[in-house]
């Protein structure tokens, strides 16, 4: 490239920062998480008291804020519905900021952790302790449940990105296929000759059924320090969305941001699976979601993503309750029924030239 | 035409070439064939395999043989052709070397159909097993013509990268309902049906074989038949309308054959997959892209591949066993991943 290419090219680039400036809109970012925290509580609200007991909004409020070991309706609410709504909504969260992370960094639409083999690794590390570590802590749990997520992580970016032509949307979504269909086969090699399949099948279908204070506990600072993380990043991953010369012309070095950005993803990821499991699309449809929503700028997209993908994940979990009473249909396969149409309508509208 | 049916000496040098390359396949298989019948829980010796399957054996070493062990190993050859020749048809079609009924979601199809069928009905008796092709085939069917209507663009036929996304979105909407599903059932049946969704070949029995054999006995002598249309219809769509081919009807022939032989496959075998994919590549690399001897080598490759899968299977965590699907995955998923990595953007 000569250099009065490079100019012509850094010029057009500012000129594309500034249209970011315009299109980025913080009055609707405001009125989302605004909103979205309101709409989030009464989610959580609705979610607490609805269920196999139907339990009053005034039981609801009583039992968080005076609490009485002696009621069984203050013990339901507090042992099974209450970790379990705040178990949803944090996994949504995880699941939307890593998949806006990913999208941002990636330049690709169509980056999410189910699809590019995140869960499927974490789910084999989860299989393995299942297997021949019954009764790990779950502390430990969430450490394999990382491990996992980045053992799938690093195969099918480095396969993706090994090929000539470099890493195209469509590579990453076949590497993540193929990879996912080898650990899930050697998953249920696992579960089969160890006798688990019925614990993994609850598994994979995903639910935040089972979620108990003890989890929500080890999950909760990874989390939170995850997210803090990402908000603080969230500069340079809009620079990075750009794509890496313009991120350079800007002044950044992209080296240590995309490290950064992937340990998040990577904690965000282990930490959401580990608790809910092979749940994916939130973080597809979440940030393009978003993105429609507020603009192009990640220090907006970053938390309105959080708030969002906490709000489908509660609805989500609320609704697969109430589908088939008393009987739950698995909250991953009710996210995929929504999942499938978007990721078609993404691959067809994003890869026109595809 | 003409000149195409005359052949050059290289060319009569090649077809000697493929000639040897078949009839070595062929004689791997029937060496896999023998190891596989004298694998299993209970030991024969070759000679004893051989002796029984000539009609000098004793009571018990008939019954494992004819009953257990001969159905399960024809099953595994009559699938692993119909699934490769399935996919061979299909990278011609879509030109797109990825493309494998497994990663397309058409097993999926078809499994989730089956799976409904043994999920409500409620015995697994006779008249099941004969209707076991035609659902899958009802399942293959809607979700092929799902997946091909999705990345049809008028004018300008298949978008092959849009199948791939396309297939693998409808495969994970697929396996989601399965999944589903699966968690209703009763415990009883569960075990059964994971297994299943593994792809174990777990049709164990003549009937099976009866089941499958009219499907595959019709439709791959029909897809040998059509090897120079679909050499023609290789060269791409404008050229093979000009050498004469009438493009999409064929185009919509040989799909729908390939459909059938996956849907067929798949009621018996449950989710193997890869085998498609990897057959034709295998059966590229030894006899060349000219379908008339590439058709007949994928099916004779993907044969040997699920032969040897199965006894593996049964090989190595005796007695209990791992599903052919399982073992084909460890292998193929790396090397469809191999392939990624090598193909152009």
């Amino acid at each position: 490239m000569s250099l009065s290419k490079i100019e012509v090219n850094l010029t057009k680039r500012d000129s594309e920062v500034k249209t970011i400036a315009l299109s980025s809109r913080p009055w609707a970012a405001t009125l989302i998480l605004v909103g979205g925290m309101i709409a989030l509580i009464f989610g959580i609200a609705l979610s607490v008291s609805f269920g196999a007991a139907d339990i009053k909004f005034m039981t609801v409020w009583s039992a968080v804020f005076h609490y009485n070991p002696d009621l069984t309706q203050h013990q339901i609410i507090q042992e099974l519905r209450l970790p379990r709504v705040l178990g949803g909504a944090m996994v949504g969260v995880c699941f939307a900021v890593a998949g806006a992370i990913m999208q941002g960094m990636t330049r690709n639409p169509l980056a999410d952790s189910g699809l590019l083999g995140l869960n499927a690794g974490a789910g084999f590390a989860l299989a393995l302790c299942f297997a021949f570590f019954p009764g790990l802590p779950f502390m430990f749990l969430i450490l394999f449940s990382f491990l996992g997520a980045g053992l799938g992580a690093s195969l099918v970016f480095g396969i993706g990105s090994m090929a000539r032509g470099g890493l195209t949307p469509l590579r990453l979504v076949l590497a993540g296929a193929a990879l996912s269909a080898l650990l899930s086969a050697l998953s249920e090699g696992i579960a089969l000759y160890f006798r688990i399949g019925q614990d993994l099948a609850f598994w994979y279908a995903g639910g935040v059924a089972g979620t108990s204070w003890l989890q929500l506990k080890i999950m909760f600072p990874w989390v939170a320090a995850a997210v803090a993380g990402a908000i603080m990043l969230s500069r340079s991953i809009t620079m990075l969305s750009l794509g890496d010369e313009v991120a350079k012309g800007l002044g950044l070095r992209s080296g240590p941001v995309k490290l950064a950005g992937t340990l998040i993803v990577l904690i965000l990821a282990g930490a959401a699976v580990s608790v809910v499991g092979a749940v994916g699309f939130v973080g597809l449809i979440i940030p393009h979601l978003t993105r429609k929503l507020v603009g192009v700028d990640y220090r907006w997209i970053i938390p309105c993503s959080a708030i969002l993908g906490a709000l489908l994940v509660v609805f989500a979990d609320l609704a697969a309750r109430m589908v088939n009473p008393p009987y739950e249909t698995p909250l991953g396969a009710l996210i995929a029924l929504i999942g499938v149409p978007f990721f078609l309508y993404i691959s067809r509208k994003e890869g026109r030239e595809l | 035409m003409m000149q195409l049916n005359k052949m050059s000496p290289e060319e009569k040098q090649k077809q000697k070439q493929n000639m040897m390359v078949m009839i070595t396949l062929g004689l791997l298989i029937a060496i896999a064939f023998v190891t596989s019948m004298n694998t299993g829980f209970i030991r024969l010796s070759p000679l004893d395999t051989l002796r029984t399957l000539f009609g000098g054996g004793t009571a018990k070493e008939e019954l494992i043989l004819f009953d257990f062990r001969l159905p399960r190993i024809v099953i595994s050859i009559l699938i692993g052709a119909g699934l490769a020749v399935s996919g061979c048809v299909m990278q011609g079609m879509s030109r797109n070397a990825l493309a494998d009924p497994g990663i397309l979601g058409i097993n999926a199809g078809a499994g989730l159909v089956v799976l409904m069928f043994v999920a409500f009905y409620p015995s697994t008796g006779a008249a099941p097993v004969f209707m076991l092709p035609v659902l899958a085939w009802i399942g293959a069917g809607l979700t092929a013509a799902l997946i091909f209507s999705l990345s049809y663009k008028r004018h300008r036929g298949l978008m092959p990268t849009r199948l791939l996304l396309t297939g693998v979105a409808v495969a994970a909407g697929i396996s989601a309902a399965t999944i589903v599903l699966t968690l209703r059932i009763s415990p009883d049946k569960y075990q059964f049906v994971a297994t299943w969704m593994a792809g174990s070949i777990w049709g164990t029995n003549w009937k099976f074989v009866l089941a499958l054999l009219p499907f595959i006995a019709i439709l791959l002598p029909f897809v040998f038949y059509k090897a120079r249309t679909m050499n023609v219809l290789n060269l791409g769509e404008t050229t093979a309308t000009g050498l004469g081919a009438r493009v999409s009807r064929e185009q919509i022939i040989l799909l729908a054959a390939a459909v059938g032989l996956a849907g067929s496959c798949v009621a018996v075998s449950g989710g193997i997959g890869f085998v498609g994919l990897i057959g034709p590549h295998v059966a590229r690399r030894l006899v060349g892209p000219k379908h008339q001897a590439l058709l007949p080598a994928s099916a004779l490759v993907g044969s040997l591949m699920v032969i040897v899968a199965d006894m593996l299977g049964r090989l190595i965590l005796q007695p209990s066993e791992i599903p052919a699907g399982i073992i084909v995955a460890i292998i193929g998923a790396p090397y469809f991943l191999y392939l990624l990595a090598r193909s152009r953007a």
